[in-house]
């Protein structure tokens, strides 16, 4: 049967993570690789590393540090942030990310997610989204949830999936840093337009937000998160005790 | 030593990276030669099975695969890898597998019921098919852990060879065997500690 994932996320600057963490046994808690680590003996069903870096030392430290994950961490590597061309797909598959996710990327050029499908699968490509509402609508935001782009946030994933995106996450704008559960109104909409996995990102303060989101949205298939985790107030494997004790099935190890 | 057959599609550094993770030799080769002086043959695989087969027997090595299995070398198949195993697949057309394992690749939604995603991606438990000795690739797995999965097509007609699969609406072929040729559906190299013991089992093979 398959499992709902659970997905920690990593923001990664100049080489190191973003966001105190602190975990037992971790000495370096900003060394993207150990936590990697840490996570992946821990229960997480994926990673995502987000490269939050704007210059070209901090690039080539983050596409460094990518290679040291990849040759040391046996489960599945998103890789997302500075994706604007196929290129740059080149460049972090072959550091061995297994999908790249692209953003502003898209909404800049949005025969990207069509280039990149075809030359490396659906599967490999994710269309990151946040959305935020305005007027009663879901409208897109870029630039890191700053700049509206007026584009309608269900029509544009709905072109995205069209185009060759093969998972979609939705940050909800409204509900991130909130920590109050995941935004259900927002992913039901989306979950209902589309045919590919979804992945809720913006929100969770607790584990018990896990449960709501995947009891009241069966069709939702992960979800993603990242202080909660790295701040250690959420552990994946009690999280996941807990999603099995209320009849949902994830990957126990 | 083992052989992981670059023919020139997908990204083989994780792969690679999993059997140097457990302290395997491994050569990322393409050479024919070489091919032959390995012990094992690893045959990855993504993208379209066209495609990959078209490089598989341009490359020269469609040949080589072949007659090494023949000899009785051990040949493992990821993914489309293992697709390729078969005698033939409907993935856009029909086309010509390697032939070694008996069936053909069917796309998985014949099988699967209406409302089930496709691709088939994510982490999904394992069903040894009753009545059959436990594979010796899966030394240290059991029936219930979870491997990693991301496909549309799957392994058909093929029952005899079947050695696990996996519930998603409907029963998936997740891996075959025949004698020295096997493959897996889902990705060992993506799977986790279960994964990666399932390499180390192949090594010990």
């Amino acid at each position: 049967m398959i499992t709902k994932r659970i997905i920690p996320c990593l923001d990664v600057r100049d080489g190191r993570v973003v966001k105190g963490v602190n975990f037992a046994g971790l000495r370096d808690v900003s060394d993207p690789v150990g936590l990697a680590e840490y996570y992946s003996e821990n229960g997480a069903d994926e990673l995502v590393f987000y490269d939050i870096t704007a210059s070209f030392e901090g690039r080539r430290l983050f596409t460094d540090i990518l290679k040291k994950v990849a040759s040391r961490i046996f489960i599945p590597l998103t890789v997302g942030g500075g994706i604007n061309t196929v290129d740059d797909f080149d460049r972090v598959l072959k550091c061995g990310a297994d999908k790249v996710s692209v953003n502003s990327g898209a909404i800049k050029d949005p025969s990207l997610i069509y280039e990149a499908a075809k030359k490396y699968g659906d599967q490999c490509v994710v269309l990151s989204v946040d959305a935020k509402r305005v007027d009663g609508r879901f409208i897109v935001f870029a630039k890191g949830g700053r700049e509206s782009t007026g584009l309608d946030a269900i029509e544009w994933i709905k072109r995205g999936v069209s185009n060759g995106a093969g998972e979609i996450v939705l940050n909800s704008i409204d509900t991130d840093g909130v920590k109050r559960g995941f935004d259900l109104e927002m992913l039901e909409a989306v979950s209902n337009a589309v045919s590919v996995p979804v992945i809720a990102s913006g929100g969770a303060g607790c584990a018990e937000d896990f449960v709501t989101l995947f009891k009241a949205l069966p069709k939702v298939d992960a979800g993603l998160a990242a202080s909660i985790f790295h701040f250690g107030e959420v552990r994946i494997a009690d999280l996941k005790r807990l999603l099995a004790d209320n009849g949902i099935t994830s990957r126990i190890i | 030593m083992i052989a992981i057959v670059d023919y020139g599609v997908g990204n083989l550094f994780s792969l690679k990276s999993s059997f140097e993770y457990i302290g395997e030799d491994v050569c990322v080769t393409g050479d024919i030669r070489k091919i032959k002086d390995c012990e094992k043959i690893l045959l990855p695989g993504v993208g379209a099975f066209e495609d990959a087969a078209r490089k598989l027997r341009e490359s020269g090595l469609y040949d080589t695969v072949i007659r090494e299995a023949e000899k009785g070398k051990y040949v493992f198949g990821i993914c489309l890898g293992m697709q390729m195993l078969l005698d033939r697949s409907f993935e856009y057309g029909e086309h010509k597998g390697l032939g070694l394992i008996s069936g053909e690749v069917r796309p998985i939604n014949e099988d699967v019921p209406e409302g089930f995603k496709i691709p088939h991606i994510g982490w999904n438990s394992l069903i040894f098919p009753k009545g059959k000795e436990k594979h010796p690739i899966f030394k240290y797995v059991n029936e219930g852990d979870c491997v990693y999965f991301v496909h549309s097509y799957h392994a058909k007609n093929c029952e005899e060879s079947v050695i696990a699969s996996a519930e998603y609406g409907g029963i998936l072929t997740a891996a075959v065997a025949k004698d020295n040729v096997m493959g897996t559906q889902f990705h060992p190299e993506k799977s986790g500690r279960i994964g990666l013991d399932i390499l180390k089992a192949f090594c010990e093979l």
